[in-house]
């Protein structure tokens, strides 16, 4: 089942983007930030972790877990810490997507060149 | 009086060099050369603009044989125009114009004027647009991965250079209508053909005012590179003032490229569009005597990515040059 | 002439946009993208604890996205699938990719160095923003 929840869930959020983008002027830079603060939203309404859980990595995958793990690693930092927790844990689960990434994109710029 | 009529300026030569895309399109086979690498063996796609221009200007001062000109007007699409690194290699007085799309007419209109006005023999006019290059500059980096709204267009590769003179030669320059900025609260940059398609309006309305024609002196009227929609739009807009288009409207972003087929959306656009279609198609059609006289309206959307992002809506103008054959 | 009748004159001439077809596309890509993501997760898990597989499973995404980039790839797959690749994270790899490979020319520092975060930059500030912001709510909330 968490192959169907999965690609109905990933699915249905980028068929959310995509509707966003045919029909408004906004570009895929509104989008994405749109869909992080909706993720952000969702954690603190308890609903992402329950939607990690039905579809998998699914959930993990759009955009919206980035907004989730920030906001779900300050929440459980702060609730060890106390309120400096939300500042000290804020990258606690998404350092190494963000690092990974700014790794690869320098190494891709550095060996490779743009095509047309 | 926003028309110049000119009594002998004669078109000495012209060069084309145009991409890829534009060489497997319908006017391929009318363009002097292409070239099929983006870069043309350079570090990147400004240079690649500055390259192709050396290459077409040289050709053309060749074909022409001139050794010296007396003044050049130029103009490109990048900020503070890459044509001045070009500039100073070619030891002539330089004036750079910026009219976005509209540069092919607004070099050789204002060319023409030097040779009329200002007694010169030979007077250079040459644009260029860059694919890559004018992406970069207006939209996004070339290898993101976003999806083009439908009704834009795509920046034609392509550069154009011609050499104007008071020499006798069969073809002649003979007005040259500057257009005013309109703005008609059209704001969206993806589809720039509608925010054009007026001041390509006024500016051929205008021109027939001043010179008192309508479209039977002409045998082609082609507009700069409004595109599908912003040609459709123009044609409706004419048509509704009582003109009789009879197929002598025509526009150059759907003439350089198969719509249907190459996957360009609404059409070309960018100032190589126009000058290219100009030097390469129709002066060919006027020297073989399928043709006598035509307009090109040269449309430009004059918008700047910071005030657009200020959501400003976007100036346009357009200019006419008539040429004809002598 | 004038601008009401002009924009009435606009909004008769419209391309047809097929919205439908590149929802679709949008949605099975984005979906296609999840079940393989899934199915590598479910690989992954018989060497890797349950969260580092998850982790590995992203890594891998963002580090195809950033080499398709590379190779001129992405952008030719995202003409069709739109949102199905830029909604989930490989849009967020591309964004990064595809700025820092442009900028290229410009420098190490100048160049690939700040120009990296010209697009993906607004995910980041948004995502961090926005996270205090509810996290500082919902600490709130739950301290009552």
């Amino acid at each position: 089942m968490t192959y169907l929840y999965g690609f109905l869930f990933c699915g249905g959020c980028a068929l959310a983007g995509q509707m966003i983008y045919d029909n408004t002027k906004l570009t895929p830079g509104h989008i994405t930030s749109l869909f992080v603060v909706i993720g952000s939203l969702l954690e603190c309404l308890n609903v992402y972790d329950f939607l990690i859980r039905i579809c998998g990595i699914g959930a993990t995958l759009p955009i919206l877990s980035f907004g989730h793990s920030l906001t779900h690693a300050s929440l459980s930092a702060a609730q060890n810490e106390g309120w400096i927790g939300i500042l000290t844990g804020l990258f606690d689960k998404t350092a190494s997507g963000i690092s990974f990434a700014i790794f690869m994109a320098f190494w891709v710029a550095i060996f490779f060149k743009a095509h047309d | 009086m926003t028309t110049l009529q000119f009594k002998n300026v004669y078109v000495k030569s012209e060069n084309v060099i145009v991409g890829k895309l534009e060489k497997e399109g319908p006017l391929g086979s009318y363009f002097d050369d292409y070239t099929c690498d983006p870069y043309l063996n350079q570090p990147s796609f400004e240079q690649a603009e500055i390259e192709m221009n050396r290459l077409c200007v040289d050709k053309c001062l060749k074909k022409g044989k001139a050794e010296t000109v007396d003044l050049i007007y130029a103009g490109d699409l990048i900020n503070q125009l890459c044509t001045h690194y070009l500039a100073s290699e070619l030891k002539a007085p330089f004036v750079g114009l910026y009219g976005a799309c509209s540069n092919s007419a607004l070099t050789i209109g204002h060319a023409a004027m030097a040779v009329e006005h200002l007694h010169m023999k030979h007077v250079l006019a040459f644009t260029s647009s860059h694919t890559q290059a004018a992406e970069r500059q207006f939209r996004y980096p070339n290898e993101y991965g976003v999806q083009k709204k439908e009704c834009s267009t795509s920046t034609v590769t392509a550069s154009g250079a011609v050499l104007l003179s008071n020499e006798f030669s069969d073809l002649k320059v003979t007005s040259f209508t500057i257009g005013s900025v309109v703005d008609w609260q059209f704001s969206d940059v993806n589809d720039m053909g509608k925010a054009m398609a007026p001041a390509a309006y006024q500016t051929i309305m205008t021109h027939f005012e001043d010179l008192g024609r309508t479209f039977d002196d002409y045998d082609l009227i082609v507009s700069g590179d409004l595109g599908k929609i912003g040609y459709a739009m123009l044609s409706e807009m004419i048509e509704k003032a009582r003109f009789q288009l009879e197929n002598k409207l025509n526009d150059c972003g759907i003439m350089i490229y198969d719509i249907n087929h190459q996957d360009v959306f609404c059409g070309g656009s960018g100032c190589g569009c126009s000058m290219a279609v100009l030097l390469g198609k129709l002066f060919k059609d006027l020297r073989s005597k399928k043709m006598k006289r035509i307009l090109l309206v040269a449309t430009g959307s004059l918008h700047n990515v910071f005030l657009t992002q200020q959501k400003l809506s976007i100036p346009s103008v357009a200019h006419a040059i008539c040429i004809e054959r002598s | 002439m004038n601008q009401k009748e002009l924009h009435e004159i606009s909004s008769r001439h419209q391309v047809n946009d097929h919205k439908a077809r590149k929802a679709l596309i949008a949605f099975i890509s984005a979906g296609m993208l999840a079940v393989s993501g899934q199915l590598l997760n479910d690989w992954l898990m018989i060497y890797f604890s349950k969260e580092n597989a998850g982790i590995l499973t992203i890594l891998f995404f963002i580090f195809i996205a950033a080499i398709l980039t590379g190779m001129g790839i992405y952008d030719k797959l995202a003409k069709y699938a739109g949102a199905g690749l830029f909604i989930p994270i490989t849009g967020f790899s591309n964004a990064l990719s595809s700025s820092a490979l442009e900028c290229k020319r410009e420098g190490l520092i100048y160049g690939i160095g700040s120009n990296m975060f010209k697009l993906a930059g607004s995910v980041i500030t948004y995502g961090i923003v926005s996270a205090i912001i509810f996290s500082l709510i919902t600490y709130w909330v739950r301290m009552l």
